[in-house]
């Protein structure tokens, strides 16, 4: 079986958890003796190509007329407007964005043959690399043979799309994220439109998780019957965690994260203010950064517990590791995520973990603690328990580790194929 | 009688944080970056200490003892000084022996502690004090503090320690109709002689000097003196106050700043209204007019003339307020490393770089801030701050369990604190404190008092064993 899959980041050079994800179910994928075809935006070189040939849009040379470009345009007559717009970004900055590209009339592009060459990343051009990207993934379609079709979120959706055509293959879409996930109410309807297109136009939609598959049936309509949940896992080989000892007499209580709405940061703070005042002796820990950094060091300077609350700025790498090596206990209270793969890490460093119901995650853990992200009592007694009853720590810390190392891409590459067959049949 | 003109110029240079990092906290006490604080020193040193200087000496040269200059310079800057540019610490010294210089006291680290501290008020101010004396021979008595910060109260506490006058802004809202160009006294013990900073004249120097938008662009020596001669004849005294970096930093030198005031004195001197003198001489020739009231603390900054620049926000109030708590703390563990670290801390600088005042106005910045966002230097310094609090924590509870092991001391220390605690509060150490006072001899104003002795001693000692055998050997 040979699959074309479209992505936007695969490792080393990612931004989130999606890069993450691929490598570990294309990796599974390969030991079901599934041929991939991995298509990127920019790949550098540098990435495992052992799950098979990773195809690198920046490199497709592009026929030199214009016909292919108009019959590329005849093809996507559906294509939404063009605006500047960025994904995984708050509302704020976005503004910021759209009033900087106000007036930018849709970008039509017309192209004299050569290569493009793509950013990778998410910039304010994104939507005419989303173009662009669809449009070198009709070349790709058309010059190689493949069974089935495999688009990872919104970005490569058009891709999909235009390659199905071509092909006339089936198509898949992974969906690793939605719109509502990463801007709640406010959502971007352009994204919107174009999420939902590509689950339309798809012959099966694989969910990250069942909070995502609901999501997915009621707030973009899709047949429930096509929509399949398969859950994500975690690779933990050839990662080696780093010895490393925890210094502080401290309890420390750690939140990781990118510090946006999405992740409910602001509800760490509540239940740490909640927390502080009865156990002096906790140090909270909000590791990383975001559009709304700033916001939550005025609300801890606010309630004056500076002195017992750091801020870590971004962390990479190692640094990572050595903050789960500090941690006590590890708190992701996220508002909505689809899956949510670091409290896996966590737990496999031996760190109790804190999860909010509204992550997909709490859908395959069985030892973790969960609660509401909006119920910030219910968060301060799991920590104030976790850092107060050492029984507990160490219940979960066992379970939860074993738990963790259980999990592996090769179950869920088995069902991933399965939806393969059954769309291929 | 002639009216007076008083310069007074201030020194201050921070010790430069680090960047500290969640990972350093109770890992590593090395808080300091002594490359930035050496660069900036040097900076400093090269484009303002050193060119000014020499115009000051060079003045004197020329008018003898009719010159006078006030200089304040801290501790802090003194002991940069004394490990990276002993030149530049020499000059100034060469400047206190032609008798024209006054120096004045100040909090010894640029602290702002003494608005919720009193003892560490006095104990800075004495620590100071003795500085001054040891490197430039005199010993101060007149008093300014941190940004010119003054009120009624703060004013009554340094009069007890024996000081003669006090320097700060002459703030409109303070004076309303009054005019700054007179000597005050405090509104609580007159015999405490206030100075007012005449904001107009000085900042036509400090700030628009460089300023080729002002309409008095440029102004010289003639017409300097010419303004200061527009001054009421029935005033008697004007106060020119300002930063050092003023010359050469904030007026670079080819704006002419240091022609400028090379060449002002002569202007001055040739009208012949004016006499320069330094605080301690004008408080013996003019008399003290009208007592001045200022119930909240002005000073010499932004338009308010208030503190908001140091503690507006919330992000400078838990910084400042967790400093400050551990005033207690830090004085009972009597530690000489925690007690260095505990007055850098206090420099008012690491609060002014978390102001998010100067997000809407940038104009007239003393440093380039060096820390990328006010948020940034938040957090780093809570960082420092939280390490500093683990050691503070470390040497009390160590002292305290060893004082209850001790027999002598464990029945007045009953009923205060306990061996099971493991955190004590500073209102338990107070207690402490003021229970075992005249045993462990704890109060800080006698300590420094008694240090200073000490110290004195010792650098007399070091003066009597003389040096020439090692004269000797260099020949």
């Amino acid at each position: 079986m040979k699959v074309l899959m479209f992505g936007w980041e695969f490792p080393p050079h990612i931004s989130g958890g999606l890069g993450t994800a691929c490598y570990g179910l294309t990796k599974g994928l390969v030991q079901q003796d599934v041929e991939i075809l991995f298509v990127m935006p920019r790949a550098s070189g540098d990435e495992d190509g052992s799950i098979g040939r990773i195809i690198n849009a920046s490199d497709v040379n592009m026929p030199d007329s214009i016909s292919s470009t108009d019959s590329f345009w005849s093809n996507i007559s559906f294509l939404p407007v063009d605006s500047g717009l960025i994904p995984y970004l708050g509302w704020e900055e976005y503004a910021h964005i759209a009033q900087i590209s106000q007036g930018s009339e849709r970008t039509n592009f017309t192209h004299l043959g050569g290569k493009f060459t793509f950013s990778g990343k998410y910039g304010a051009n994104l939507m005419e690399e989303v173009m662009r990207y669809a449009y070198i993934a009709s070349k790709i379609a058309a010059e190689n043979e493949f069974d089935v079709i495999h688009a990872h979120d919104w970005l490569t959706y058009l891709a999909g799309i235009v390659a199905k055509r071509i092909s006339g293959k089936p198509l898949v879409v992974h969906v690793h994220a939605t719109e509502f996930d990463r801007s709640g109410e406010n959502v971007n309807r352009t994204v919107y439109d174009l999420e939902r297109m590509g689950m339309e136009h798809a012959d099966s939609v694989i969910t990250v998780s069942n909070l995502t598959r609901d999501i997915v049936i009621n707030r973009y309509g899709i047949n429930k019957n096509k929509v399949v949940t398969v859950h994500n896992a975690v690779d933990f080989s050839g990662k080696e965690t780093v010895a490393s000892q925890k210094v502080l007499k401290e309890k420390v209580i750690t939140f990781l994260g990118r510090i946006t709405f999405q992740k409910g940061p602001e509800y760490f703070i509540e239940a740490a203010y909640k927390v502080s005042k009865v156990c002096p002796n906790v140090r909270f820990v909000m590791a990383g950064s975001g559009d709304m950094m700033n916001k939550m060091v005025r609300r801890v300077a606010k309630l004056r517990m500076g002195t017992k609350f750091t801020f870590t700025g971004f962390l990479t790498g190692d640094d990572v590791h050595k903050m789960y090596a500090q941690s006590d206990v590890y708190v992701m209270p996220s508002v909505s995520e689809p899956f949510g793969i670091s409290p896996l890490e966590a737990m496999r460093m031996g760190v109790p973990t804190i999860i909010s119901k509204q992550s997909g995650v709490s859908e395959v853990l069985k030892h973790a603690i969960k609660v509401n992200f909006w119920d910030i009592n219910a968060l301060a007694d799991a920590m104030y328990g976790l850092v107060t009853y050492p029984t507990l720590a160490t219940a979960l810390q066992g379970e939860g580790t074993a738990e963790v190392n259980a999990l592996n891409w090769d179950d869920s590459a088995n069902r991933v194929k399965a939806v393969y067959e059954s769309v291929m049949a | 009688m002639k009216k007076s003109l008083c310069f007074y110029f201030q020194i201050h240079l921070p010790f430069q944080f680090r960047r500290f990092r969640f990972f350093d906290i109770g890992n590593s006490h090395e808080y300091y970056d002594d490359f930035n604080t050496r660069t900036a020193l040097q900076k400093a040193a090269e484009q303002c200490y050193l060119p000014m200087n020499k115009v000051l000496s060079d003045i004197i040269k020329e008018y003898g003892q009719q010159f006078k200059v006030a200089l304040s310079i801290t501790g802090e800057t003194i002991e940069q000084l004394e490990m990276y540019a002993p030149q530049v610490l020499k000059s100034f010294q060469e400047l206190a022996n032609t008798g024209s210089v006054e120096f004045l006291c100040e909090t010894y680290s640029h602290s702002l502690a003494f608005l919720k501290d009193e003892h560490e008020l006095d104990r800075q101010l004495l620590k100071q004090a003795e500085t001054i004396k040891k490197y430039f021979g005199q010993y101060p008595q007149t008093v300014r503090l941190t940004g010119l910060i003054y009120s009624d109260q703060i004013g009554e506490r340094i009069a007890k320690l024996g000081f003669k006058a006090m320097i700060t802004e002459g703030a409109k809202h303070v004076l309303g109709w009054k005019s700054p160009n007179y000597l005050y006294n405090n509104a609580c013990n007159s015999d405490l002689k206030i100075l007012l900073r005449n904001f107009h004249l000085s900042d036509d120097i400090a700030y628009r000097f460089s300023d080729r938008s002002w309409d008095q662009w440029p102004v010289t020596g003639e017409k300097f003196s010419e303004w200061l001669h527009e001054v009421d004849k029935h005033e008697e005294v004007v106060n020119l106050f300002m930063d050092y970096l003023t010359f050469g930093e904030r007026h670079t030198k080819g704006s002419g700043i240091f022609e400028f005031m090379r060449y002002l004195p002569q202007e001055i001197l040739k009208r012949g209204d004016f006499e320069f003198q330094t605080p301690s001489e004008i408080i013996k020739k003019h008399d003290a007019k009208a007592p001045v009231h200022v119930p909240y603390p002005i000073s010499w900054s932004e338009e308010e003339r208030d503190l908001s620049i140091w503690l507006g926000n919330d992000l400078q109030n838990d910084a400042f307020n967790s400093l400050c708590e551990l005033g207690v703390k830090v004085s009972f563990a009597n530690d000489e490393e925690l007690t260095r670290d505990w007055e850098r801390l206090q420099d008012s600088d690491n609060f002014y770089y978390m102001g998010t005042k100067w997000l809407t106005d940038g104009s007239t910045r003393r440093f380039r801030n060096v820390y990328s966002s006010p948020y940034d230097a938040y957090i780093n310094y809570m960082n420092v701050l939280s390490d500093f609090i683990l050691r503070v924590e470390e040497i009390v509870n160590l002292k305290i369990k060893d004082l209850l092991g001790n027999k002598k001391y464990a029945g007045k220390l009953e009923g205060i604190v306990s061996l099971s605690q493991d955190r004590y509060t500073p209102l338990q150490i107070k207690k402490a404190v003021e229970a075992l006072k005249e045993e462990l001899n704890l109060d800080p104003v006698q300590r420094s008092e008694k240090a200073a002795k000490t110290k004195k001693s010792i650098t007399e000692d070091v003066k009597k064993t003389p040096k020439k055998p090692t004269k000797a050997k260099n020949k």
